[in-house]
């Protein structure tokens, strides 16, 4: 059924290297349509994750805030907009615990919400097909449209650039994960009019919405979206269900035959990757004027009791969330925000939703295999057969073991995408991507202190060379000063015994006698 | 066996003389290890902790194989191990005569307590403390190093050495701990 509904018969998909077929288990959050999540009492806007320069608040304590309201803008070069994402007043501007691997907790917005949910919205730009695609960008970075495949990064920048190729990514390959299969259930046109107006910003000739093999509701609805709202260059491609084929470059392999180069991004190969639920974003940013304020999230796991998908406003908490899906089950052991390859365990549920969040995974204690006893590693390579990334897991492994960073940045450990098939291959039970995330974040750790160094340096020797000129200009000046005095003295005239200039030329050879021979330190005199 | 024993000397001077060879040319390939580079590898503290007071100092004396790789407390083991890899040396642990590796710091300036001395302003080798004489000084979190070189100079004792800001923040992975050990 999937082959007719290409519209190329012609094309040909690409096998990357690596990956692995998993067990899906995304039936029991698609059993029910998407639900909407009702407010919380109490909404934390999360102002910056992973690890930005600090964000900057547009709101002050009680202030009334409506919905699509900027209320703060991230530190970063990029200054994405957020957006308050429902009416009420402004509680606090505090530090939260935030559900990110990078940062413990970090600056939120909380809002308590009035009820009457009152949108501000921008005005909708309805032809944005006769749009200048500087207005779209604009309109892009002003309503916060950032990644929602869990990467949150901002869309206008990844936009900037025409490019031909754009790829509307829709292979959500994670086991659990139904977000993105859901909204193209439910909202295909929605996609399609998305992936429409990327191409448009972008310039694209040619773009793939694709989608795994195993979505064929997902796919039927995307065609018969597409069939109403064609444009110019759209093609629907259904890639193989093979662990990570979501990966924006494993999707780029499985659709182009080609390599994103190592270090590099897509952009470098003409080609870019937005998630579907990007494309939808960006579409109601554009043609609603409607800013992110909230995402579709997946709340699932064997500790739930009635898993589904949720519109989620961006600042609920995942207490919050988890009770509409009917709370905790008794087996429940275990918290993941992400999915099970990927996502990171979290130590309490008091954490809010944010762009990047698109599961909520709840294991249950049967589902856990933490007493597997880790084992030295036997050399079998199952690692290095699975790795999409085409890297050297043993490799890596014994050069972290032996805090060789450099070695492992020199093994390509950057190129890392961390999809967790090592870890989950390996018969031995070695925590593999654990040892890469702490060896990436030593690598970055490292980064920033040689940064913080150089800007040291170049502080040091400022210093250095004002000092050094001080001390000439000095000089010059007690010369002169003598040269003058010199000069005005009469002979027979009546002067003091000692002159000022010479006590002050006394001393200054006095100095220069005691300070250190050249390989000593530095002078600590001056100023 | 004559003709064997011929052979055998003759093969063992072949691949001696195609030795080296090989090592003439490796050795020419070999950069030279530059001041600047281990320049780069220090943290520019300007501490003195190492003995040579300040970083360039402590390159040039590293360059010329007079000193110690372990001497720097503030580059901490990832420094040393950095150092080794570039010099070629064996990595050891960071020397306790010249400190202890300590978490990252800035300095703080009591100011109920500040004279207004200007003391400290000229030990800091990277001009990160604010100020003038008999006005309160204050330091720029984001310039300090931690090389606690303002400490003993304030004659009021007033400058405490802090965590660095967003230090707290910051959640890097915990190392795994490994049953992988000792077989690198």
């Amino acid at each position: 059924m999937a082959v007719n509904l290409r519209e190329s018969p012609s094309m040909r998909i690409h096998r990357f290297h690596g990956g692995m077929r998993l067990d899906l288990r995304k039936q029991a959050a698609l059993a029910r349509p998407i639900r909407a999540c009702p407010l919380p009492p109490e909404l934390a806007i999360p102002l910056a994750t992973r690890g930005e320069a600090p964000a900057r608040a547009l709101v002050a304590h009680g202030q009334r805030v409506r919905r699509g309201e900027a209320i703060g803008r991230a530190g970063d070069a990029h200054g994405t907009t957020l957006h308050a994402s429902t009416s009420g007043t402004v509680v606090a501007v505090e530090p939260r615990p935030l559900a990110d691997a990078e940062v413990r907790e970090g600056l939120c917005v909380v809002i308590e919400p009035d009820g009457a949910d009152e949108w501000l919205r921008l005005p909708p730009i309805a032809d944005w097909r006769a749009a200048p695609r500087e207005l779209l960008l604009e309109r892009l970075r002003d309503a916060g449209t950032v990644g929602l495949g869990g990467g949150a990064f901002p869309s206008a920048i990844k936009l900037a650039a025409a490019q031909p190729t754009l790829i509307v990514n829709g292979a959500e390959c994670e086991p659990y994960v139904a977000c993105d299969e859901a909204l193209l259930r439910e909202r295909a046109e929605e996609v399609v009019a998305g992936a429409a107006l990327l191409a448009h910003v972008l310039g694209a000739a040619r773009t793939f919405i694709a989608v795994e093999d195993a979505m064929p509701e997902a796919l039927a609805a995307l065609e018969i979206a597409l069939h109403d709202a064609p444009f110019a260059g759209a093609a629907l491609a259904a890639v193989p269900t093979r662990y990570p084929e979501g990966g924006e470059r494993q999707l780029i392999r499985a659709l182009t035959g080609r390599e994103v180069p190592s270090g590099g991004l897509p952009q470098d190969i003409g080609i870019v990757c937005h998630n579907v639920a990007t494309a939808a974003a960006a579409w109601r940013a554009v043609a609603r004027g409607e800013a992110l304020t909230s995402r579709i999230v997946t709340v699932t796991g064997a500790g739930v009791a009635e898993p589904g998908n949720f519109e989620a406003r961006i600042g609920t908490s995942l207490e919050w969330l988890v009770a509409q899906a009917g709370g905790y089950t008794a087996r429940a052991a275990r918290l993941l925000a992400g999915g099970p390859m990927m996502g990171i365990a979290l130590p309490h549920d008091g954490v809010p939703v944010s762009a990047a969040t698109h599961c909520v995974l709840v294991l249950a204690d049967h589902d856990l295999h933490d007493d597997a006893p880790e084992l030295p590693c036997i050399r079998c390579g199952e690692c290095a057969r699975v790795c999409p990334a085409q890297l050297l897991p043993q490799q890596l492994l014994a050069d972290l073991c032996a805090d060789d960073l450099a070695g492992a940045q020199a093994h390509a450990l950057a190129d890392c995408i961390e999809c967790g098939l090592c870890a989950y291959a390996c018969p031995s039970h070695i925590p593999l991507l654990d040892w890469y995330r702490w060896g990436k974040a030593e690598l970055r750790a490292q980064g920033d202190a040689r940064a913080r160094a150089d800007a040291a340096r170049g502080r040091f020797l400022a210093r250095e060379s004002r000092l050094a000129r001080e001390r000439a200009e000095r000089l010059q000046r007690s010369a002169a000063k003598r040269a003058d005095a010199a000069a005005s003295a009469q002979p027979g005239a009546p002067t003091s015994p000692i002159s000022k200039d010479a006590v002050l030329a006394a001393i200054a050879r006095a100095r220069a006698k005691k300070r250190p021979p050249p390989a000593g330190g530095a002078p600590k005199d001056g100023a | 066996m004559f003709a064997a024993l011929l052979t055998t000397l003759a093969l063992g001077a072949a691949f001696a003389l195609a030795l080296r060879h090989a090592e003439r040319r490796l050795r020419a390939a070999r950069r030279a290890i530059t001041v600047d580079a281990i320049d780069a590898l220090l943290p520019q503290t300007q501490c003195g902790q190492c003995g040579y007071g300040g970083c360039r100092p402590y390159a040039e004396a590293l360059a010329r194989g007079e000193a110690e790789l372990n001497r720097c407390p503030p580059g901490g083991m990832a420094g040393v191990r950095a150092l080794a890899n570039l010099l070629g040396r064996e990595p050891r642990p960071i020397d306790p005569a010249c400190g202890r590796e300590k978490a990252p710091a800035v300095a703080l300036i009591d100011e109920d307590v500040c004279i207004g001395c200007t003391k400290c302003i000229q030990a800091c080798p990277v001009d990160a403390i604010v100020g003038a004489s008999k006005q309160m000084h204050t330091v720029v979190d984001e310039l300090c190093t931690g090389c606690e070189l303002c400490v003993p100079a304030c004659p009021v004792d007033c400058i405490a050495m802090v965590a660095a800001p967003g230090a707290a923040r910051e959640q890097r992975p915990a190392r795994p701990g490994s049953a992988q050990g000792e077989r690198v």
